[in-house]
């Protein structure tokens, strides 16, 4: 017990300390003239917007991948199952160069999307594309538990009260699984807004538009600016707590609502 | 009673092409990519000094941070386990920490507390022991952003199983010590070895943290990941990738380590959950 408090107070408390004593020293009005720059606008824009995106694309494809994991089969489901962990396994690094080549327009998908006019490489859309990637566990490990504990009582109850299968799956089962898909949003999109590693070589990083604020946070630290960038990283943090606090609430009513 | 067929197929296909390009594409590109220029080029890179050096490194990194955050996690869960005291779950929510975070303000929080413009600062500049923008900081930041994995895998375990064994264990004149390692461990050793893959697949690949802190001097306080995006940005890709296999070997390795110990877990015929590797690191 007193190793575990020994320790935490070194590796934890401290350093979390030392962030926020930092900016005490910068003053009120400083603070805010770095927090609200253009610049910062900018990043928290591109950085929570495309958090929500791909946290929403997630939750939907999500809900696809566990249904189908979980009520069919198919070959090669158990080898899709366990790959399903790669994007939580896999160093950030590496994804992020994987998904550039894969999209830049000589790669895999962008040789074909560019002729298009989908240009997703260096573009907001890369950073979409690469939160996707970064969150895809995370809605399919919460919603798989609860649809494996569903008890087909309740579909075959609903079934021989005349519920058409839409209507049961829309009236019986759905409402079961929206408190897991909202943990699992709640993940993906946490995740998604402080991820820095897989997002930054996707996006090209050009100040105003692809810039994310992990990233500039990165950039202010490089000049030097520690007022600036722990300014900064209090900001993220608060908008994180926020969003979360909101999304906890949401959980919360659909608990209350649903089960 | 189950969905018409065509609907069957039509979600089967849907789910499989979005899993095939977000999860299996991305392995082929990875290998395709290190390989390209031929399996010569690629022994070649991985051995250029700099490589191995930034190979030594992330070794070095992982060897320290997994042991030592393995005790931690021991010590932790079993203080929050089996016993009742003031503040546990505040401590629960400390050992959250490093997960709500980004990886860069992890970063942040180190080079604010060792720079040279910390409190520490000047003392350690006159003293010419580095730490940020050198091996030490980067192991530092190594331990803070996978120190919860173990503790968070052992904590619900340890609270499922409950202290009764130990108490009986203790009724029955065994100490502490040997409580803790013939009746406390052996109930939780698949999931302690399963919190020790995940820290050290998070601990060898860190990136943002590790970023932040490294200074990205070659051959001296690069990673693996650190060393991948050197070779990226320089352009020289296919090296880059030979650095990005390596670690994806790493993680496929993980990941099948996961799905045995799911398996023999199991098969023990134990009441031990099955826990997703997202859903272990991150349940409340």
């Amino acid at each position: 017990m007193g190793f575990t408090v020994f320790y935490l107070s070194l590796i934890v408390l401290i350093p979390l300390g030392a962030a926020f004593l930092k900016t005490f020293t910068m003053g009120w009005g400083q603070f805010w003239e770095t927090v609200t720059g253009a610049r910062a606008l900018a990043s928290y824009r591109l950085s929570i917007g495309a958090s929500l995106i791909a946290a929403s694309i997630n939750s939907v494809m999500g809900l696809l991948a566990a249904w189908v994991l979980v009520r069919y089969e198919f070959p090669g489901k158990r080898i899709v199952d366990a790959l399903v962990d790669l994007p939580f396994a896999l160093p950030t690094a590496v994804a992020g160069i994987t998904l550039t080549a894969m999209f830049a327009g000589n790669g895999w998908m962008g040789s074909w999307l560019e002729p298009l006019g989908i240009k997703i490489a260096f573009t907001w859309l890369g950073v979409v594309v690469a939160l996707t990637f970064i969150g895809l566990p995370f809605v399919v490990r919460t919603v798989q538990p609860v649809l494996q504990e569903l008890d087909p009582e309740f579909e075959e109850a609903a079934a021989t009260l005349g519920a058409s299968r839409w209507q049961s799956l829309r009236r019986v089962i759905f409402p079961e699984l929206l408190p897991p898909l909202l943990t699992g949003f709640a993940l993906a999109f946490a995740r998604a807004v402080g991820e820095y590693g897989s997002v930054i070589f996707i996006s090209g990083n050009m100040p105003m538009k692809t810039e994310i604020t992990p990233l500039l946070i990165v950039t202010k630290l490089a000049q030097y600016d520690y007022t600036g960038a722990t300014a900064l990283a209090v900001a993220m943090l608060a908008m994180s707590f926020v969003l979360l606090l909101f999304i906890n609430m949401l959980q919360w009513w659909s608990r209350t609502r649903y089960a | 009673m189950t969905e018409p067929r065509w609907v069957r197929v039509l979600l089967i296909s849907s789910a499989l092409l979005f899993l095939g390009v977000f999860l299996v594409l991305p392995l082929i590109v990875v290998f395709s990519e290190a390989f390209k220029k031929g399996v010569e080029v690629y022994i070649e890179s991985v051995r250029e000094p700099d490589a191995a050096a930034a190979i030594r490194l992330t070794l070095i990194a992982a060897a320290i941070a997994v042991p030592l955050n393995l005790v931690f996690g021991v010590a932790a869960a079993w203080a929050i386990a089996k016993f009742q005291f003031p503040g546990k779950s505040f401590l629960i929510t400390l050992i959250d920490l490093p997960f709500s975070v980004s990886p860069v303000i992890s970063g942040l929080i180190f080079v604010l507390l060792f720079g040279l413009q910390s409190w520490l600062g000047p003392w350690l500049s006159e003293h010419d022991i580095k730490i940020i923008f050198a091996v030490p900081g980067i192991v530092l930041a190594t331990i803070f952003v996978t120190f919860p994995f173990v503790a968070r895998e052992l904590i619900p375990l340890m609270q499922s199983q409950g202290s009764e064994e130990e108490e009986a264990a203790r009724t029955l004149g065994a100490g502490g010590w040997q409580t803790l390692w013939r009746v406390t461990l052996p109930n939780v050793k698949w999931g302690l070895l399963y919190g020790v893959i995940l820290c050290n697949a998070r601990a060898m690949g860190e990136f943002g943290a590790v970023s932040v802190v490294s200074g990205h001097i070659r051959g001296y306080t690069n990673t693996i990941p650190l060393h991948a995006e050197i070779l990226y940005n320089e352009y020289n890709s296919t090296a880059a990738f030979a650095m990005a296999s390596l670690l994806t070997i790493l993680t496929l390795v993980t990941i099948a380590l996961k799905a045995l110990i799911d398996w023999k877990s199991q098969v023990e015929a134990r009441e031990v959950p099955e826990r997703p590797l997202v859903e272990a690191a991150y349940e409340h």
